[in-house]
């Protein structure tokens, strides 16, 4: 033992120092040199993945528009019992803030916010901003009033009080085709306005499909590359890299050419006479043709996993299996697929976690109802900007994927998955 | 994220070492529109004499329409957009969020004829942060060689019963929620009216159901015309200059209808922080003349917004212009404050109805 022990029980180093101490010494260098070799990485992370997707999700919450145009209006609401109209003084000081000139960007910014809630806003919004500033005179009550009647209407400063909360859970409502009506009651989305449930519902079981028909098309084709001589498997491996390598958009508009209703799939099949020239097939523009675009897309994500897992296992447990006296059914069910299962799993996450957030192939060849979520969080973002909504549909999105995530971990553990 | 070009990157590089021997170092400017036929035509029209006669140069970039982009740039302090090439419903709501530059309207040229500006561009072209560009029209078109009988009005696009076949469709609602009610026999001064009330959309819903199933969406302009010689559909909703394009330069089989067409126009915005306003600004000036208006009619028949310009556009272009006498009959002027105010309301019905 290279410790001195002395009579108070401790193990120290030939210096005299604890040996615990020494040790902590010795690794701490290594632990800083460490992080520090981490450093660059968790600050790519750090700015590129975790800070947006924090900057979103907090996007789904604020909403400071209304507040913003309008503090002191906002804050005479907040005094205010909801019952009648409110009192001249308010009508005055929003008449103030609107003829304003600093703050106009703010007005069509909280037009904008109001109008998620109450469709109509933007244009009462605009429309009174540009009368009130030529009524100069009290009473502001009978001048809003003359612009539009609905300045008469308790339920437009309801819905103004409501908006005047710089947080709020709108967006998430919205999200799950929930409304808070201006008494506060949160109730169902009219039934003509539900869509994003569906949507949701829609996306997991067309990533199941898509995650079980891959596992069907690329066990027998990972399980030939992994037995087959390696010249051989190795050629077959281009025809799996090839497609993976292609882009992504090539590969769904070569799906449309080969798909369409005179495209090279019907053109064949109404050659052969299998369907007539009148009645070609439509596999495309549908969910028909997400489906079988996005397998296509998605299936070297399972091949790859699956080979690297099957390329491992050693032949000699079959042939082990069979001399004992199995049959080859049961040998390769009791004794090969139970050793392929952190493959299927690897593959199974990957492909379910992308198919789960597709947009271009689902665009492209979706048509009405080949429509995914990730669509119109898409449609959200870039036509009606309603970010918030976005904002909240991707939370959601993300919080059902780490959801499954940890049910998968629950059930198949993740200690089990292997990529290779 | 939009990479930077190489070509921005070494004439930053050389005017930052000062190896440029020009007395002035020559800017360029990004410039984003529709692509396809259309921008094909800007280049031509504008892009092209502008960079010969200054020196400098444009970077055309195409985009699919919307706010999205610019107010993303704007929010995030990151112009890299100088021009962009929007409808008026996104121009009047950009100016009001903010997020697009006042311009100097008094500045622009006046007409070949004299005209001051402010009388020569047609009335709502104009805007406090917009210059009108171009009169265009949605309109539809059916193959010739696929359908039987001649489609007249928008109540044939309709009838699948009379004409069979698929229809090809803009996946918004704008435009199809009035066309189904023109189709339906409303006159088209009711329309927006009627599209207010909760009774007009139920009506035009269920006038959609009735081609539910029968329609292929599009969403980029380029794509209707692709659809309709495909064979995919037999008839479709398309912007007029694109049917043009395919009919008149690629020898196409198509018909174009010009009953209820809806009419828009283009507009030129600067986002809000563009690092050259002042080359950007120039440039709108100089593409807004009555020439040029009238020189980008040569490539494309989108109709220009100058009055001076109509007299110089060539002869044989002429009727093909939405707003030729011949074309305008029944026409629908898309009415932008309708659309900035039930926009929002509307598409979310209109993607429910989709999705459902």
């Amino acid at each position: 033992m290279a410790a001195v022990t002395e009579n108070d029980g401790v193990m120290r180093a030939a210096d005299g120092t604890p040996l615990k101490q020494a040790l902590a010494r010795a690794t701490r260098m290594n632990k800083i040199r460490a992080f520090l070799l981490t450093t660059p990485l968790l600050a790519f992370i750090l700015v590129t993945f975790i800070l947006p997707i924090g900057l979103m999700l907090f996007r789904s919450v604020s909403a400071p528009e209304v507040v913003e145009a309008f503090p002191k209006t906002i804050a005479i609401l907040k005094e205010w019992d909801g019952e009648d109209l409110p009192g001249e003084e308010t009508y005055a000081m929003l008449a103030t803030e609107m003829s304003d000139r600093d703050n106009r960007f703010n007005l069509g910014k909280a037009g904008t916010r109001l109008n998620y809630i109450e469709s109509g806003f933007r244009s009462l919004m605009n429309l009174t901003v540009r009368r009130i500033k030529r009524a100069e005179e009290p009473p502001y009550k009978d001048a809003f009033i003359k612009i539009d009647e609905r300045w008469g209407q308790v339920d437009t400063w309801k819905t103004i009080q409501l908006a005047g909360d710089p947080y709020t859970i709108r967006a998430y409502l919205n999200a799950l085709d929930l409304t808070q009506a201006p008494s506060g009651e949160i109730v169902a989305q009219p039934e003509i306005k539900q869509i994003y449930v569906t949507l949701f519902l829609r996306t997991i079981w067309v990533s199941l499909g898509v995650t079980a028909a891959c596992i069907l098309l690329a066990y027998p084709i990972s399980y030939l590359l992994a037995t087959l001589p390696a010249g051989t498997a190795n050629l077959l491996m281009i025809f799996v890299l090839l497609p993976f390598w292609t882009s992504l958009l090539v590969r769904t508009t070569s799906w449309i050419v080969l798909l369409q209703t005179n495209g090279v799939i019907n053109d064949i099949l109404v050659w052969i006479g299998i369907v007539g020239d009148e009645d070609r097939i439509q596999m495309i523009y549908n969910m028909t043709g997400t489906f079988i675009a996005m397998t296509h897309i998605l299936l070297p994500f399972m091949v790859l996993p699956l080979y690297s897992v099957m390329k491992t296992i050693p032949k000699d447990h079959m042939r082990a299996a069979r001399s004992l006296g199995a049959n080859p059914a049961i040998a390769f069910a009791r004794i090969y697929m139970p050793q392929t299962v952190p493959g299927v799993g690897a593959g199974s996450i990957l492909v379910f976690i992308l198919a789960i957030g597709y947009y271009i192939t689902p665009a492209l060849v979706g048509g009405q109802d080949g429509q995914l979520i990730s669509n119109i969080i898409e449609y959200h973002m870039k036509k009606s900007l309603n970010w918030s909504l976005a904002a909240a549909l991707g939370g959601i999105l993300l919080a059902g994927v780490l959801a499954l995530y940890w049910l998968y971990n629950r059930i198949v553990g993740i200690n089990n998955m292997k990529l290779g | 994220m939009r990479a930077v070009k190489p070509s921005s990157l070494l004439i930053a590089g050389l005017a930052a070492i000062g190896l440029t021997t020009a007395a002035h170092a020559a800017d360029t400017i990004t410039v984003v529109s529709w692509g396809g036929a259309y921008t094909n035509s800007q280049v031509k029209a504008y892009h092209e004499p502008w960079m010969a006669q200054t020196g400098n140069k444009i970077n055309s970039e195409d985009y699919n329409g919307g706010l999205a982009e610019i107010r993303a740039q704007v929010e995030a302090g990151n112009v890299t957009w100088d021009l962009v090439d929007v409808e008026l419903a996104d121009a009047v709501r950009g100016c009001d969020e903010g997020i697009l530059e006042p311009l100097p309207l008094d500045e622009l040229p006046a007409g070949a004829d004299g005209t001051p500006a402010k009388d020569d561009f047609i009335s709502g072209t104009l805007h406090e942060c917009a210059v009108g560009e171009i009169v265009w029209s949605t309109v539809y078109a059916y193959d010739k060689s696929k359908v039987s009988g001649s489609p007249m009005t928008i109540a044939d696009f309709f009838d699948t019963k009379k004409f069979p076949g698929k229809r090809g469709l803009r996946k918004t609602a704008k435009v199809n929620l009035e066309w189904a009610l023109m189709a339906d026999g409303v006159p088209a001064g009711e329309v927006y009216a009627m599209l207010a009330t909760p009774e007009g959309v139920d009506r035009a819903f269920k006038k959609l159901d009735t081609i539910k199933n029968d329609v292929v969406w599009w969403e980029a302009g380029a794509q209707p015309p692709q659809l309709l010689a495909d064979g995919e559909v037999v008839m479709t909703s398309a912007y007029n200059g694109r049917l043009f394009n395919a009919i008149a330069k690629e020898g196409k089989p198509f018909e174009i209808v010009w009953d209820a067409q809806v009419w828009d126009i283009d507009l030129w915005v600067m986002p809000k922080g563009t690092k050259n306003k002042a080359v950007a600004w120039e440039f709108v000036k100089y593409s807004t003349d009555t020439q040029r208006l009238a020189d980008q009619a040569k490539y494309i028949s989108y109709g220009p917004v100058r009055k001076s310009s109509f007299a110089k556009v060539q002869k044989d272009m002429q009727p093909h212009m939405p707003t030729a006498p011949a074309n305008f009959k029944n026409p629908l002027q898309n009415d932008f404050g309708f659309w900035a105010d039930y926009g929002d309301e509307l598409n979310e019905r209109f993607n429910a109805w989709l999705a459902g």
